[in-house]
């Protein structure tokens, strides 16, 4: 890091001579296969009405650019090539966080790493605050959004299982007005969801977390920040003799939409909160893994692995519970 | 010819006038809207110490602090940085007769060896001493997990933040 260069552009502080850049520039048009986005139309849109006014004309031409950062390495290894690019960034109206009475309103703007520290996620949804962090990496999250997940609908993804868990409702918004799709159905296959050519994912709903009731979210990805391999997100209820008298069980990974392991909940409910029975419960939701053998893991694995992060989830929700939850 | 370089050239090349701060100057250039901010720096303010790995946002060689905050600047486009700030690591060496305690911190502690993941590191080590999350080896392990190093095994840059929060101490340390 010592700085040995003397010539300096005087440009921009720190900044090297110049013919260093030059040999660089040289060197990137010879190889010619530099990693960069092809040519697009780029549109800024400041407000909510001309970004759906612009996806209404270009309709699937365009993409909406978002955090940037799945549609970015998209764009330089050109495997998307829109027309038109349209940068909601400006958009201030998708930024905003708002509780009405049960329900919170997550624009889709609002960036993931705020989500980690905004006092009411952590007092109202509790299981996002707890899921968030396993989203790639701290300079990821600042930057990605909570509409670009859940439109990406990446089924390792954390947000959309937490969405479905939670029994969330994503607000779509397209030239002839609003509707709002559970998303239970939002994510209808590989990386597709419900939002049509003309719409923008404009917020997610999800129901205020009961006072008491217990989450966990628990991840095995292979790395620090890499995608999970399985991930299962949790909301537990559990009454005074320590039995489950709510649960939700959400899984990513697994299959081509992030699923509810309904048998586990179905099996578990009305039971003890107990290490055993919590463990040969967690063991139905193999059944559901469809995920084929891949560079990642066998499929095998990915059962145990499913069966393992369902059943430290549920038994991490219920002590949660038991300690009272977030209040 | 792919079929999506095809597309591509149907479109003409745009650009646009930007005007944002690095490091400390206000800077505006005509850029073409499609060019990543990594390349801008690089190319257009000759900032090369915004080290390109995989461009796609896992190496996390070209981080950058964006309004404080540490991002990747290959997963951005230039035009997006408008009015905006930037730092690089070049803000570090303002001085260029001496270091900067993070520099020295990583001299003395030998937190590098090729230098490529440095700069980045650097940056990241100042906003997460900024942000008091720096007090023990794994949480610094933690935090710097988005940078990938291929040289050091990490320890002796987790002894250099360290080193660096206690230099900085009561100035830069947070909460
Ligand atoms: C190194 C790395 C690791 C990662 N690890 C994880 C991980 O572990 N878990 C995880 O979930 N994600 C991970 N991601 C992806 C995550 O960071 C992205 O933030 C997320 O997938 C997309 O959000 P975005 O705001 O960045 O969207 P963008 O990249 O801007 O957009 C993604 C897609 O959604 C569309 N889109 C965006 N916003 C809208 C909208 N409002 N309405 C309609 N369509 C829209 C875009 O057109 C595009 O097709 C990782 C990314 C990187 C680079
Ligand atoms: C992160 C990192 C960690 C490393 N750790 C270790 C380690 O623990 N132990 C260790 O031993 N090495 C280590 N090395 C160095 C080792 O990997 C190198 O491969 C080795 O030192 C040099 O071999 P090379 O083939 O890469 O030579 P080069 O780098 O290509 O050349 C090295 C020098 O030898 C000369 N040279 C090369 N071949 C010939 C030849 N046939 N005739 C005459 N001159 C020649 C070159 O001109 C040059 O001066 C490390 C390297 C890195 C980057
Ligand atoms: S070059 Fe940007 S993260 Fe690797
Ligand atoms: S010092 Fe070589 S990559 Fe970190």
């Amino acid at each position: 890091m010592v700085a040995t260069t003397t010539v300096r552009d005087s440009r921009v502080p720190g900044a090297p001579s110049p013919t260093t850049h030059d040999r660089l520039v040289v060197y990137r048009t010879t190889i010619g296969q530099a990693m960069k986005p092809p040519r697009f139309q780029y549109r800024d849109p400041d407000t909510l009405a001309d970004a759906v006014a612009l996806k209404a004309r270009h309709g699937s031409d365009a993409l909406i650019l978002a955090g940037g950062q799945s549609l970015m390495p998209m764009l330089n290894m050109r495997l998307a090539a829109p027309s038109v690019v349209i940068d909601i960034n400006g958009v201030t109206d998708l930024q905003q966080i708002t509780r009405n009475g049960d329900v919170v309103e997550i624009g889709a703007g609002v960036r993931q790493s705020a989500l980690e520290t905004d006092p009411l996620i952590r007092e109202a949804l509790p299981l996002l605050a707890r899921a968030v962090p396993h989203i790639g990496h701290i300079e990821n999250r600042h930057r990605g959004t909570v509409g670009g997940s859940l439109a990406h609908a990446d089924a390792s993804a954390e947000l959309p299982c937490t969405a479905v868990v939670s029994d969330a409702v994503v607000v779509l918004q397209g030239q002839n007005g609003r509707r709002e799709v559970p998303a239970s159905s939002f994510f209808d296959g590989f990386m597709t969801n419900a939002c049509a050519d003309d719409e923008l994912v404009v917020a997610v709903r999800y129901p205020v977390t009961p006072a008491g009731a217990g989450t966990a979210f628990v991840e095995v990805a292979r790395r620090n920040g890499d995608f999970a391999l399985a991930a299962a997100g949790v909301i537990a209820e559990v009454d005074g003799d320590g039995r489950f008298t709510r649960l939700a069980v959400g899984v990513a990974g697994v299959a081509s939409v992030p699923l509810r392991a309904t048998d586990v909940e179905q099996e578990l409910l009305g039971r003890p909160v107990d290490p055993a029975t919590i463990e040969a419960a967690a063991k139905r939701v193999e059944a559901a893994v469809t995920t084929g053998d891949d560079i990642h893991a066998t499929s095998a694995y990915r059962k145990h692995l499913a069966a393992t992060v369902v059943s430290r989830a549920v038994l991490a929700a219920a002590t949660d519970a038991r300690n009272g939850g977030n209040r | 010819m792919t079929t999506t370089e095809h597309q591509a050239a149907a479109v003409d090349t745009e650009t646009r006038t930007i005007t944002l701060r690095v490091n400390g100057r206000d800077v505006s250039r005509t850029v073409e809207t499609r060019t990543t901010l990594a390349d801008f720096l690089r190319d257009d303010l000759d900032l090369v110490s915004v080290h390109l790995g995989c461009e796609h946002g896992v190496c996390g060689c070209c981080t950058i602090l964006l309004d404080g905050e540490s991002v990747r600047s290959c997963l951005m486009l230039a035009v997006q940085a408008r009015g905006h700030e930037i730092e690089t690591v070049e803000s570090l060496s303002a001085d260029q007769n001496a270091l900067h305690p993070i520099q020295e911190a990583f001299a003395e502690e030998q937190g590098l060896q090729c230098g490529f993941c440095t700069p980045a590191m650097v940056l990241r080590c100042k906003e997460i001493i900024e942000d008091g999350k720096a007090r023990t080896d794994d949480e610094v392990r933690h935090e710097i997990s988005g940078i990938l190093c291929r040289c050091t095994g990490y320890q002796n840059i987790v002894n250099a933040v360290q080193n660096a929060s206690r230099k900085l101490g009561g100035k830069e340390a947070g909460a």
